[in-house]
């Protein structure tokens, strides 16, 4: 005989709920009606944001006692090894892509260049915040550099590290790729950018997510669609994990 | 609340035998009401979802990991707990360890039940359009309406005096019969004033300020909360507040006469409960 307990029955129907509840989540049409809200969110944060409006800036004193590390903190490939055991002496920036002239920086190169130091606040998608004064080069110079094509309508960073073989790699269209706060940063808080960090050099993008800050940069590419690049999403967390493109909120 | 029906000879209907139907609630109201329940409850449990990624709340402009939180939902092996400030209070069963699951708020309650940040974001921002666009359309017609008037306390009902023999009702579980019962009691108005002027909109700009792309677009977001943590705080606070609110209001349905008061909501139709002799209520 079974015995239906207020336990058992409680515990089946919350079976039951959770099951009925996880179908609608992982259905594909009702993944596609929830873009909508994406799309809606970007177009209206555009919509009431000047193009060039700046994240907030803080001063010395509020930075992050301790500015945490998240994602990869050590790019596991020999090349990448190599560089970093030479201090980054034989590193290049390539920049390529849709563009008239294709470059390739030296980080002397870049620290060399006009630079863009700012005190901003870094927002990871789990919710946690950092503040942190970076220094780097304003990403408009280096495309202005390379002749930027006028087909181009992405700038695309590649990077040294990846994820169990998949590439790390994120994305911005042109309103924020000559935004005057994006750089490509080679320092943190007046030191070199630690190794945890990006070193050599990473991308700030302040107007969106952690995730979008691309550490280990080691390409910059200019394309006119997203498409055909690893998994077509325009990042490595929106190709693999489903994380929004547009990560302004 | 429209009183269609309103007379000045109100005795006359606690000795009518036949009940009192009345049309209490306007489609605007209605409306509004469920596709609010909807994004409300899909927005606690995917926001619940995004909590569980960093357990953790501050205060101020910056917080994270090696900074101070003044709440952490977490667990030690199988042991659940919250931790305000330095104290802890074990919570094993519903927050930090529950259904096997070592997640601060357990997999029934959130929107996906699994772990999925991703999923969950994007339920939570879609569902964020449903409560803000049809709550300004729903405030912009209480304005016009007038319906404002009937969810505004009066400065009587906000005696002190009234409001104790308001309270004592409810403690009591009395509700309003006959002509009291058309129009909705001071506990009730206060509560509804609370949650559509102060904890939505609460939530709703607490939200915005979490944005980077917000904060660079209305910088004095970040004035009004002081800051991205602060804001992320009183977020937790405000949806904290509306889950009580929603657990209050279902409970007070569910005594009130559940069918009654849901025909109400769907149909817009009320039966005025009757005037009762006093001998019964004071049972």
């Amino acid at each position: 005989m079974t015995i239906i307990t207020r336990r058992n029955a409680l515990v089946g129907g919350t079976g039951l709920l959770l099951a009925g509840c996880d179908k609608i989540v992982a259905s594909p049409t009702v993944k596609r009606v929830l873009t909508l809200g994406e799309k809606a969110t970007m177009s209206a944060q555009r919509l009431v944001s000047n193009r060039n409006a700046l994240a907030p800036e803080f001063t010395g004193a509020e930075r992050s006692p301790v500015f945490r590390t998240n994602g990869n903190t050590m790019p596991g490939s020999s090349e990448y090894a190599a560089l970093m055991g030479g201090n980054f002496a034989d590193w290049k920036l390539a920049v390529d892509g849709l563009v008239a002239r294709p470059q390739s920086f030296s980080l002397a190169q870049l620290k060399s260049a006009p630079q863009r130091r700012q005190t901003t606040r870094h927002d990871c998608v789990e919710g946690w915040s950092a503040i942190g004064e970076w220094t780097g080069v304003p990403l408009a110079l280096l495309l202005r550099a390379a002749g930027l094509s006028t087909n181009a309508r992405y700038v695309v960073f590649h990077c040294a590290d990846d994820f169990d073989g998949t590439p790390y790699y994120e994305s911005v269209d042109l309103v924020d790729a000559f935004h005057p706060q994006t750089i490509l940063a080679h320092s943190l808080n007046g030191q070199p950018l630690s190794v945890g960090h990006g070193a050599p050099l990473r991308l700030r993008v302040e107007r969106q997510l952690g995730y979008k800050q691309a550490k280990y940069v080691m390409r910059v590419e200019a394309v006119a669609s997203l498409a055909g690049i690893n998994g077509g999403k325009g990042g490595y967390w929106e190709d693999n994990v489903g994380y929004q493109w547009y990560a302004g909120i | 609340m429209t009183d269609q029906t309103e007379s000045p000879a109100a005795p006359v209907v606690a000795t009518t035998p036949a009940p009192t139907l009345i049309y209490r609630t306007r489609l605007p109201i209605r409306l509004w009401h469920w596709t609010n329940a909807l994004a409300i409850f899909c927005m606690l449990m995917s926001g619940m979802m995004i909590f569980n990624a960093h357990p953790m709340l501050y205060w101020g402009k910056f917080g994270a990991n090696l900074d101070h939180p003044w709440l952490v939902i977490g667990h030690h092996a199988t042991a659940g707990f919250i931790r305000l400030g330095s104290t802890e209070f074990p919570t094993t069963g519903l927050l930090g360890y529950a259904q096997g699951a070592a997640r601060a708020f357990p997999p029934l309650v959130t929107i996906p039940s699994g772990y999925d940040l991703a999923s969950a974001r994007q339920w939570h921002f879609f569902f964020a359009w449903l409560l803000v666009v049809p709550g300004l359309l729903f405030v912009a017609w209480a304005l016009i309406s007038r319906h404002l008037r009937d969810l505004a306390p009066t400065l009587d009902e906000l005696r002190p005096s009234h409001l104790w023999a308001d309270i004592k009702a409810h403690a009591r579980l009395r509700f309003p019969t006959g002509e009291a019962a058309r129009h909705y009691n001071p506990l009730q108005k206060i509560s509804y004033v609370v949650v559509i002027f102060l904890l939505i909109p609460g939530v709703v700009l607490t939200g915005l300020t979490m944005s980077p792309g917000m904060d660079a677009a209305w910088p004095w977001l970040l004035d009004l909360f002081g800051g991205r943590q602060s804001a992320r705080s009183i977020h937790f606070i405000c949806a904290a507040a509306i889950a009580g609110f929603i657990a209050v209001h279902l409970i007070m349905v569910v005594l009130a006469g559940p069918i009654n008061e849901l025909r109400s909501m769907v149909t817009g139709w009320y039966r005025l409960p009757r005037d009762k002799p006093s001998k019964e209520i004071g049972r």
